[in-house]
């Protein structure tokens, strides 16, 4: 399905975004910095809880640094496309690179005892820790992640907890 | 894209004969960094020989999995030379990743930097 503003924006559940933007991004850890401050920004600006743009920050951390380094192979000319959605109950966000795809199934549990102590493989996991739904397509090189924001009835003055 | 000067990003500090580090960085991120602290870290016990190694967190905010990778290899090769690491003071929402990726049971994790120096 390609990547447009009128399929991402079609009502999922019963609301429709407050903010949607879809940007398309070299292969380089400075422009995911870039978009990944903007994202923070737009939480902050919504007041969204600081553990749900926690959450968000780390994950979104993770998925870019996988489209960088494991789907374009830290190729600077191929792209990183990013679509996301701010509703008012929760964050929707598709990151699609221009790598071959990866089978999810096949990436080890990082906490079987066996593989403990190997430096790599934690991203998926802490990426379907703290977010809602994590799911990748057919080809496996567009994840699309969605966080619900927490009741936050009574946030105090301090913005934290 | 400008290649960054290599500046120290740790602070690195001798209390008895344990060596304590603290980072500059707060938030832990980005491969280029990511790559400059673990090179700087492997550099105390490679190049400088330290054995007994506290890494204290107080300072840190956030931190990617890619930094965790770089404390599973600095975990093993201080074991390798006989020595030990242990961590400290580390945010509750980073302790979080910590047990979520049952890494607490690969570390030693000490919540105050003095209990965890008399724990070496």
């Amino acid at each position: 399905m390609p990547l447009t503003v009128a399929n991402i924006m079609k009502p999922q559940r019963d609301v429709s975004p407050a903010i949607a933007l879809e940007v398309s991004i070299p292969s380089n850890a400075a422009e995911a910095r870039r978009i990944q401050d903007e994202i923070e920004q737009v939480l902050i600006a919504r007041q969204i809880n600081d553990r749900d743009i926690f959450s968000i920050k780390l994950a979104l951390e993770e998925a870019l640094v996988n489209a960088i380094k494991h789907g374009n192979q830290m190729d600077h000319l191929k792209k990183i496309r990013i679509a996301y959605q701010l509703f008012p109950d929760r964050f929707e966000i598709q990151i699609t690179d221009d790598g071959p795809g990866f089978d999810p199934g096949d990436v080890p549990d990082p906490t079987a005892f066996e593989n403990l102590e190997r430096p790599c493989g934690r991203g998926l996991m802490l990426m379907r820790h703290y977010m809602n739904e994590v799911a990748y397509n057919d080809l496996g090189n567009t994840v699309t992640m969605s966080k619900l924001f927490r009741a936050n009835p009574n946030p105090s003055p301090n913005g934290k907890k | 894209m400008s290649s960054q000067p290599r500046r120290r990003r740790l602070e690195v500090e001798q209390i008895g004969d344990v060596t304590v580090v603290n980072f500059v960085d707060r938030k832990i991120l980005d491969d280029q960094n990511i790559q400059i602290i673990g090179d700087q870290l492997f550099g105390l016990v490679e190049n400088e020989g330290f054995r007994k190694l506290l890494l204290n967190f107080g300072n840190v905010e956030y931190l990617s999995s890619a930094a965790l990778g770089k404390l599973i290899t600095l975990n093993k090769k201080l074991h390798t030379a006989g020595g030990r690491l242990i961590l400290c003071n580390i945010d509750p929402q980073i302790l979080e990743v910590f047990e979520i990726t049952k890494l607490d049971k690969v570390f030693n994790i000490q919540k105050e930097e003095q209990a965890a120096l008399q724990a070496f």
